[in-house]
């Protein structure tokens, strides 16, 4: 059974940019630990010749044709819901 | 609790003028406030709502044609963005945030005269099977306080049974509109893969989420089913709907071949819902129905196979959530790698945390082909065993879920036991076929009968399904 350690929960934090309290951080060890285990189940099985599936209705690359559609979206509207703008755009915190 | 007629016949009424849609309205928002304790709605949209109906009421009143659902009131889940209310998924980190357009299924509804009243509880960002994951409130089952509704579109099929609308739109990716159909005794339809576009909805598992809606009988389904089906150049999953109206619902049961799935009939069935089914099946045996037992090897596998699927697109689809162009966004972080961690830290809910996380493992290198890609194979086995099963057979049914809704607390302290209720629902998504959930007569808490039938059969299957509804 996937056990893991708390350096691997902190590490799965570190690269879905999660922050977790020490609790969290125990908590998630077990429960993440006891759902693994049971999808585990899978990795005993022969499955050699068997192609994956990731699409279920069989369609393939789906393209639109390659024009401007205008969606009736109004600039001033689409940023007030960024937490933070200047001169109709989304304004960040530094980067460095 | 309010009793609505059929939809057909309120469209009728408002059709001719007999009904007026701004009364539907208020009796909708009325029933909302009186059913306020069961948690079902998250917002009203009484304003909106009220504008609508009174033009819906206007153009009857000039003798236009107001649309196959004119002046139909309706609830949509609130992962759907709707204007008029904010939209949320259930979440803090989606708190305030006003939708610039409305979801595709939305507009279809509308443009067919159907007015959205109200925004519906759900398990945050649809992540649960009890609706005891919103990050609000907990929604409760209408027909015992003590129970949960099932999820995660708990507050939809609450807000169905309680009358606070003729039908409400749910979303379904292991099973979130049929579970609570069944713990709630209402009508759930989760269509083919594709069928009903999704822009404009809160994604979740992508390569799995459908749209749907919890009603009061499947005609109703039917018909709403019919408002919104079809490709949408928005969403480019969709698929060409049937030429043949979905509600036709025209078909001759007897004769029709119905495999009873073995693997939903044996050990962790409540012996309450396994002789529900079995006598339904006795009665059903006399309109000419044949059933035979069936067995899909891999059913029990498709759980686990979910569960590795369904985390991984939701790490991926989750990542949107940064803190920068909309939502929640901490106000202390000072750059923006502080910005991103913190503000998904103190955004997400632990069900949220716990599900990218398990994606974030299953997607990482030297992991990837252990769990994402033997899930992935896993899918192609149970694609397989139902096309075999449904070279035989015009309908699978099993029960939709092994309890009757179980009580609020119960399982919400061990992640992977709630995973555990969408045991019989998980299959129909993995492999993209169409399932409802329908009621059976019972005299204790409610128990769903779940069939499924092959993908784009969703036609046969609403007809088949309204037939079984009222011979039992």
């Amino acid at each position: 059974m996937a056990k893991l350690s708390k350096e691997d929960v902190l590490k799965l934090a570190r690269l879905a940019k999660l922050h977790l309290s020490d609790d969290e951080v125990e908590e998630f060890r077990k429960e993440i630990s006891s759902i693994l285990g049971y999808v585990e189940q899978l990795r005993e099985i022969n499955l050699e010749n068997v192609k994956p599936t990731y699409q279920v209705t069989g369609l393939t690359n789906v393209m639109r044709s390659d024009d401007i559609i205008n969606y009736g979206q109004n600039q001033i509207e689409l940023l007030k819901n960024a937490p933070q703008s200047e001169s109709g755009q989304i304004k960040v915190r530094k980067i460095l | 609790m309010v009793n609505w007629d059929p939809i057909e016949k309120i469209v009728a009424g408002v059709s001719s003028g007999e009904l007026k849609a701004m009364d539907l309205v208020e009796r909708a928002l009325k029933a909302i406030d009186s059913g306020r304790e069961f948690n079902a709605i998250i917002a009203k949209i009484d304003d909106r709502a009220r504008r609508r109906a009174n033009n819906i009421d206007k153009e009857v009143s000039k003798g236009k044609y107001a649309g196959r659902l004119a002046g139909v009131p309706f609830i949509a889940k609130d992962n759907f963005l709707v204007i008029g209310a904010e939209t949320t998924a259930g979440s803090n980190i989606l708190r305030g945030f006003n939708a610039p357009y409305q979801a595709t299924a939305i507009e279809k509804l509308e443009s067919e005269g159907a007015i959205c009243v109200a925004k519906a509880n759900l398990d945050a960002f649809a992540h649960g099977s009890s609706t005891e994951n919103s990050d609000f409130m907990i929604t409760k089952n209408p027909h015992d306080k003590t129970k949960v509704p099932g999820g995660s579109s708990g507050g939809s099929a609450a807000s169905v049974v309680l009358g606070m609308a003729p039908f409400a739109l749910g979303t379904d990716t292991g099973g979130s509109i049929r579970l609570p159909a069944s713990f709630t005794g209402s009508v759930g339809y989760k269509p083919t893969y594709g069928l009903v576009s999704r822009s404009g909805v809160v994604a979740m598992a992508s390569s799995t989420d459908v749209i749907g809606p919890i009603t009061n009988s499947v005609e109703d389904a039917a018909l709403v089913l019919e408002c919104m089906a079809g490709r949408d150049n928005l969403d480019g999953t969709t698929i060409d709907r049937s030429k043949k109206q979905y509600t036709d619902l025209s078909i001759d049961l007897n004769g029709k071949k119905v495999g009873v799935v073995s693997e939903y009939m044996g050990t962790g069935v409540e012996p309450d819902v396994k002789n529900a089914i079995l006598s339904s099946i006795e009665k059903l045996k006399k309109t000419g129905v044949k059933f035979q037992e069936v067995s899909l090897p891999s059913l029990p596998l498709a759980l686990a196979s979910y569960y590795i699927i369904m985390p991984a697109e939701v790490s991926s689809n989750l990542s949107r959530y940064d803190g920068q162009r909309y939502g929640f966004s901490h106000p202390k972080a000072k750059n923006l790698e502080d910005s991103y961690n913190w503000s998904r830290s103190e955004g997400f809910g632990r069900e949220a945390k716990r599900r990218i996380m398990i994606g974030t493992y299953v997607l990482s290198s030297g992991y990837y082909d252990d769990y994402y890609k033997k899930a992935q194979k896993v899918r192609t086995k149970l694609i397989n065993e139902f096309s075999e099963a449904f070279n035989s057979f015009d309908f699978l049914i099993g029960p939709t879920a092994p309890t009757t809704a179980f009580p609020i607390g119960h399982k919400a302290a061990d992640p992977l036991e709630m995973y555990l209720a969408d045991i019989m629902t998980v299959a129909a998504n993995l492999t993209g076929i169409p399932s409802i959930s329908i009621p059976l007569p019972v005299s204790g808490l409610p128990i769903g009968m779940q069939i499924m039938t092959k993908q784009k059969n969703d036609v046969q299957l609403l007809a088949f399904a309204s037939k079984v509804e009222k011979e039992l």
